[in-house]
């Protein structure tokens, strides 16, 4: 089981939380003027990284906020976590992957 | 608010009174309910300042603004009987008795024209008690919260699921581990059910 680190409650267990799928997908600012390839694209075609993935969590039994955690896909260690809206943090990423 | 005389706790078909003990022996775990707490959620921003002395005008005592930490009657240097908990950056619960004008008015006066949020939430809630030598090895039979006194110290709380029900713990600031765990009503029967039988191993009484 994953342990993550709230960035407002702290530690807690996996089972606390819901995944949101990939972080820092941006919203097309002219949504009415998109394609079908285009909308559909931004909502359902996401990247499926193998290695250090950022991704949206939300702390459902707890805060309830939303957060960002770059996680590995590989070894499923919680590398950073970090606020909505803000960057992530500068990463040492594993070479072998 | 429901009139007065047609309240039933949540918990009044399992008959909790007639149990109490007198004596409650060698119970490693005692159990009680403490229905009717008024909660009323408050959401503001605690950098504002305007925000910061509007409750505290109201509550007596600073909005706690560290994570899971409480401020209660018994130890801040409050005038009113509220105990606050801090449940995320934004968002604090009130917990009182009754009282008249009820609480949440007071607080919705005194932020008019601010962008705060004041909810009065106490009737969805009923509170289990839960303390004795083996509180805190029964609770965590069913939540993955670490309940030592250098993690959970008396005066934390937290939310948290028990036995997948979605609850706000207290730990209260008394001598042997005391728990109130806070569960809407619908819940309260199973999760009461739940504990009472994990905590079967420890010997449970009623208290009162």
């Amino acid at each position: 089981m994953l342990e993550i680190n709230c960035p407002y409650c702290g530690p807690r267990f996996e089972t606390e939380f819901s995944y949101g799928g990939e972080a820092h997908i941006e919203r097309p600012k002219d949504s009415e003027n998109l394609s079908d390839e285009e909308w559909g694209d931004y909502v359902f075609m996401n990247s499926n990284t193998k290695g250090v993935f950022l991704e949206r969590w939300v702390h459902t039994s707890g805060c309830r906020r939303w957060f960002n955690v770059a996680r590995d896909t590989v070894t499923y260690e919680v590398l950073a976590v970090y606020e909505t809206g803000s960057k992530p943090p500068k990463l040492d990423l594993r070479k072998d992957v | 608010m429901v009139e007065a005389y047609l309240r039933q706790s949540p918990l009044s078909q399992l008959a909790l009174p007639s149990r109490a003990a007198e004596e409650t022996g060698d119970a490693g775990v005692l159990m009680a309910e403490r229905p009717f707490r008024r909660i009323v959620n408050l959401r503001g921003d605690p950098k504002s300042e305007a925000f910061q002395n509007a409750a505290k005008s109201v509550l007596g005592a600073e909005l706690p603004l560290t994570p899971n930490s409480t401020t209660s009657p018994n130890t801040a240097a409050a005038s009113k009987d509220a105990s606050l908990l801090w449940l995320g950056p934004d968002e604090w619960w009130a917990i009182s008795e009754d009282e008249t004008p009820p609480l949440a008015d007071k607080l919705r006066d005194a932020l008019t024209g601010q962008h705060a949020a004041v909810t009065d939430v106490g009737e969805g809630y009923s509170c289990i008690a839960v303390s004795g030598p083996n509180a805190i090895d029964t609770l965590a039979k069913g939540c993955t919260l670490d309940f030592h006194d250098s993690v959970f110290a008396p005066g934390s709380c937290a939310q948290s699921d028990m036995a997948k029900a979605a609850v706000v713990f207290r730990r209260l600031e008394d001598e042997t581990p005391s728990f109130e765990i806070y569960v809407r009503s619908s819940f309260a029967e199973y999760l009461w059910r739940w504990i009472e039988d994990a905590a079967g191993e420890y010997g449970v009484a009623v208290s009162a």
